[in-house]
């Protein structure tokens, strides 16, 4: 049952549009907000005139800082993240990014809820805003609480200037990566419904309960006012694993008009208030002795935040353990702009961080004449470099070598510029993929019911990652029962305690406390003298107990492991680019990446994750920013017509090989997780690639013909 | 989106005489109009859907003109083998722009009546001179990678975004247009006009008017002709820089040439100048540099579209060649 590569079993609910998502359940009396948003960047809102709003055809209220209910702590009681974020719950006429929400508008229909809301007039006292992160560099100041609490933000082994003098050649470089949005393909959407003093949010989301806490917190209710349900989001990537200010202000304007409010993101309004990955400005140091052999490594990241809220891109945390470096420097810095609070988006940190990293190591390699992968085995890391522990289990040299051996490395002529096909140039170019496993302590039930169905609850999360059947897997092995007697709920705040989904963390969290649940009840159907595998015992022991269902319940959490190992999963990308060099135009025909990512639970929804993973990682390669008006912050390209991310035609050939990997440290099904490793290396291999078709190095992210064009023929 | 009368019509005086009503607009296709109005951008008064009015054929006139109806949607104009064999540039154009969704319901007319992509026009927060004259241009010095480098003036820099146009203004259409002053033709070259201290207005059409044909005029050279359009990814992207030519050739002489050029201007982009120096003379990528040069000597780099001056020289040089190797 584990390992088998078994269909996505609300595929056929989804793609039959039977999935409910949060946007989408029929509510009685329902009424819907839109968010008005601020046009401009920095200072206060001197006069919003309401009436027109007021008078519109349908309009129930206009709630602004005038009128909103004051909030414990001006709206901050609930503020502890990844779920309780500094928000905007119009507790004052301050504006601190383009696009903040100032007002909502509800209305019978969310016809008349939008046109009303344009009626709106603000005036604003205007100050000058800081929105342009290279003007901004100076003021970056180093960033020294611990990074969500978890990680620190510096770090130093060794003396990273005597290895820079020992080295024989130094690269040292600033690479960049841009402001991008998450776009997931359903917007943001909450619905939210008082009865009486209780408040149950239906919400997309990546983490209920953590909502469901956030908001009671917020609002000043007890936990148990309040209900988190959500069955299906529609695509997450992090932008959904915090309660932005949309969620708070529906179940405020629901109380406001006594009925409930849906709240429904625009494109548009995904743009700024619901987080997105921030500028880095990673600035490198690599040196290496004429071998090869790292002597030091420095890398000084800057990332943005807002005016409001310190959120640090945690692009260092894989420089300090990828490389057997003795000596190796990182540090985070941040620089505040007015633009909305940046979030987790799809390996946070490593994503940006790899593109650095690893587009540096390839600049090394030229430098030394030294094949790519040859250069990283010899600085391959046996042992967490950084503190010493051994690994759980690191597949990463059979990854570089079957990725090398399923992408025909070895064809790759090394100098730039050398393989053509026609008129085009081809390259061929490498990145180290890397991505920690983390756990948090998860909870789930198993039932055994009258008609001897086996129902197990976590209140976990499906946003396309296949969490219902690897979960009704994880069980159905557990209880020695087929997949169809199965039945996984999640997605509600009403069952079992989960973590967030993010983090590449679901599994190997909910994973395991599943599989404790389904090994009780195994052992309590046992108990009262029936076979799990036996239908028919399993009715006659309910029927004999009148009918009473037959429960279980298990916490898992993490143990000391985490003191004892290091724990990663690996992986090498590799990429083929064709060059146009009189055009500049790029396209990336082939990507293999091979991956050792522990157990893997079902390869077909495995696979899927991974392919997802690497398209997101070109898409950062070759498209994602975020335009900014330089003067007001105003999101420019806040559409999917001109926010690009990869057509089926810009995306080629991608293999993906998973590894076998026996992993009996990182947690009991020794499984590591594979959200985001996908993701990361994708930009950096891209680069490298594009280097070795056409020797133009490009080190800010996106690549973009602009760039090309400089470095190309004539 | 603002509220508005809707007004169905199934013949073209019908049409004119709801579109009388002030700030009214015809509804085809919807895929630029109604986008705009969810933006704010447009707000019409009043919506006259004309797509029950019979504008929908594609035929050939006795004089070797193929007609194509205002209200052909963009993919059977693309597929029509009168449109495919005898003006290639014209299918490939088409189909090198937005979606085959987006295609199945865009007409003829609606495309050459298709508004800027300029993220300040979008945006009712934003100056925008063509959107509320006399409020300034915010592209100017504000982000402008996409924006044009010819045809621009000190009121407005926002790109004409549409491909079908470019092959148009290669081959000499004509626009044919009904109005209370009865029937015109108006030339391509004249249909669209340039910004100068006007953006606001970007076409030739009186008020009221409706366009009921576009006229392809024989060009037989036309069998041989391109599209080339170079953009940020490889489908469902607007042009950084597109060129449509059509050349005739004998004997390795260039007898005429037709060029065009889009993703780059304020309109459609018809390029005499390098037409006249490709004219009489021997085919060769030296002479289609100088005719790209030519064409993009009046360009006006801004602080991110400098790029584009470039890119395009290069795009009508590969344009040229193509043709060329069609011969």
């Amino acid at each position: 049952m584990i390992g088998a590569a078994i269909d996505r079993l609300d595929g056929r609910q989804k793609v039959t549009g039977r999935a409910t998502y949060s946007a989408e359940w029929p509510i009685e009396r329902l009424s819907y907000g839109v968010i008005v948003q601020s046009a401009i960047a920095k200072g206060t809102i001197a006069a919003m005139d309401v009436s027109a709003a007021e008078q519109a055809p349908g309009v129930l209220a206009v709630i602004t800082a005038g009128n909103a209910p004051k909030l414990p702590q001006g709206g901050q009681a609930g503020v502890n993240p990844p779920a309780g974020r500094a928000l905007t719950l119009l507790q004052d006429t301050r504006v601190r990014y383009n696009g903040e929400p100032i007002a909502v508008v509800i209305a019978e229909s969310f016809e008349q809820a939008t046109h009303a809301a344009s009626l709106l007039r603000v005036n604003y006292h205007e100050e000058q805003p800081a929105v342009d992160i290279m003007q901004a560099l100076p003021t970056a100041e180093p960033y020294t609480k611990k990074i969500l609490g978890q990680f620190e933000p510096f770090s130093r082994r060794g003396d990273v200037d005597a290895g820079l003098r020992d080295a024989a050649v130094v690269v040292e470089a600033t690479y960049t990566t841009p402001l991008e949005t998450h776009n997931a393909m359903e917007p943001h959407s909450t619905i939210a419904v008082w009865e009486r003093d209780q408040l149950t949010l239906y919400d997309a989301t990546q983490y209920v309960y953590g909502v469901k806490r956030f908001v009671a917190k917020t609002l000043g209710l007890r936990d148990d006012q309040v209900r988190v349900v959500s069955k299906f989001t529609g695509g997450a990537f992090g932008s959904k694993g915090s309660a932005w200010s949309h969620v708070v202000l529906a179940a405020m304007a629901a109380r406001h008009v006594g009925r409930p409010v849906k709240i429904v993101l625009s494109r548009r309004q995904m743009f700024g208030p619901v987080g997105g990955r921030p500028y880095t400005v990673q600035r490198l140091r690599v040196g290496a002795r004429h071998d090869g052999t790292l002597t030091a490594i420095d890398q000084d990241v800057v990332s943005s935040t807002s005016t409001f809220e310190d959120w640090v891109e945690s692009s260092t945390l894989q420089t300090r353990m990828l490389y057997a470096a003795p000596n190796v420097a990182t540090a985070q810095r941040l620089v505040r702009l007015n633009l909305g609070t940046p979030t987790f988006n799809r390996g946070p940190g490593e994503s940006s961080g790899t593109f650095g990293l690893e587009s540096a190591i390839d600049e090394l390699a030229w430098r030394l004449g030294v094949d790519p992968i040859e250069l990283r085995l010899r600085n391959y890391a046996s042992v967490d470099p950084e503190t010493g522990l051994p690994w759980s289990s690191k597949s990463l040299r059979e990854c570089y070598e079957r990725g090398a051996e399923r992408f025909e490395w070895s064809r790759r002529t090394p100098a730039p510029r050398s393989m053509r096909d026609g008129d085009h140039l081809i390259g061929l170019g490498m990145a180290t993929a890397t991505y920690p496993a983390k756990r948090m302590p998860a909870s789930a039930a198993a039932t055994l019911t009258a008609d001897g169905a086996i129902l197990v609850e976590a209140a976990t999360h499906e946003f396309g990652t296949g969490t219902y059947t690897v979960m009704t897997q994880i069980a159905a092995d557990a209880l020695g029962v087929p997949i169809d007697r199965v039945r996984f709920e999640l997605g509600d705040s009403n069952l079992p305690d989960n973590p967030i989904s993010a983090g590449s963390m679901t599994v190997s969290s909910t994973g395991p406390a599943v599989h404790a649940a389904a090994v009780a009840l195994r052992e309590r159907i046992r108990q009262a003298g029936a076979d799990p595998s036996d239908v028919e015992s399993c009715r006659r022991i309910i029927a004999a107990a009148a009918g009473a269902p037959l429960s279980a319940t298990a916490a898992a959490a993490p143990g000391a492991e985490k003191a004892r190992y290091s724990m990663h999963a690996f992986g090498a990308v590799f990429a083929e680019v064709r060059v146009d060099p009189e055009l500049g135009e790029l396209r990336v025909a082939r990507v293999v990446g091979a991956y050792a990512a522990g157990r893997i639970l079902n390869p077909k929804t495995a696979r899927s994750q991974m392919i997802g993973g690497i398209i997101y990682g070109l898409s950062m390669a070759l498209f994602e920013h975020t335009a900014i008006d330089p003067r007001n912050g105003r999101y420019l390209n806040a559409d999917l017509s001109e926010y690009l991310v990869p057509v089926n035609a810009d995306v080629g050939d991608i293999d993906v090989l998973l590894l076998d990997e026996t992993d009996e440290h990182v947690n009991p099904l020794g499984v590591k997780g594979l959200g985001e490793i996908g993701t990361t290396g994708v930009a950096a291999a891209v680069a490298n690639a594009v280097y070795h078709a056409s020797g133009v190095r490009v080190r800010d992210l996106p690549i973009t013909i602009d760039q090309l064009l400089a470095g190309s023929d004539r | 989106m603002q509220p508005f009368a809707f007004i169905t019509v199934t013949g073209e005086q019908a049409a004119r005489q709801a579109a009388a009503y002030p700030d009214a607009r015809y509804l085809a296709g919807g895929t630029t109009l109604i986008d705009l109005m969810k933006l704010n951008v447009e707000r019409p008064s009043t919506v006259v859907d004309i797509n029950a009015v019979p504008l929908a054929a594609i035929s050939e006139l006795p004089d070797g003109t193929v007609r194509v109806g205002a209200m052909v949607r963009n993919s059977d104009m693309a597929h029509h083998p009168l449109v495919r064999d005898r003006y290639p540039l014209i299918s490939q154009a088409i189909l090198a722009g937005a979606s085959g969704q987006i295609r199945n319901m865009a007409t003829t007319a609606g495309n050459l009546l298709q508004r800027t992509r300029c993220y300040y026009f979008r945006d009712t927060t934003m100056r925008c001179n063509k959107r509320e004259p006399g409020t300034g241009c915010a592209a100017i010095d504000g982000y402008n990678r996409i924006h044009a480098v010819l045809g621009t003036s000190e009121h407005c820099i926002a790109t004409h975004p549409s491909d079908l146009c470019v092959a148009l203004a290669a081959v000499d259409a004509t626009v044919r247009v009904v109005g209370s002053k009865g029937a015109r033709a108006v030339p391509f070259g004249e249909f669209h006009v340039l910004p100068d201290e006007r953006p606001e207005r970007e076409t030739a059409l009186e008020p009221g008017e409706l366009i009921v044909a576009v006229d392809l005029p024989p060009l037989p050279f036309a069998r041989r002709s391109v599209y080339v359009k170079v953009r940020d990814r490889a489908s469902y992207a607007f042009a950084l820089a597109s060129a449509a030519v059509a050349l005739d050739l004998s004997g390795g002489v260039i007898r005429q040439a037709r060029v065009a050029l889009g993703g780059i201007a304020t309109r459609p982009w018809r390029a005499h100048e390098a037409e006249l120096l490709l004219e009489g003379r021997e085919a060769s990528v030296e002479m289609y540099r100088q005719a790209a040069d030519a064409a993009l000597a009046a360009a006006i780099p801004r602080r991110h579209n400098a790029f584009k001056i470039e890119l395009a020289r290069r795009t009508l040089v590969r344009a040229l060649s193509r043709a060329e190797a069609l011969s």
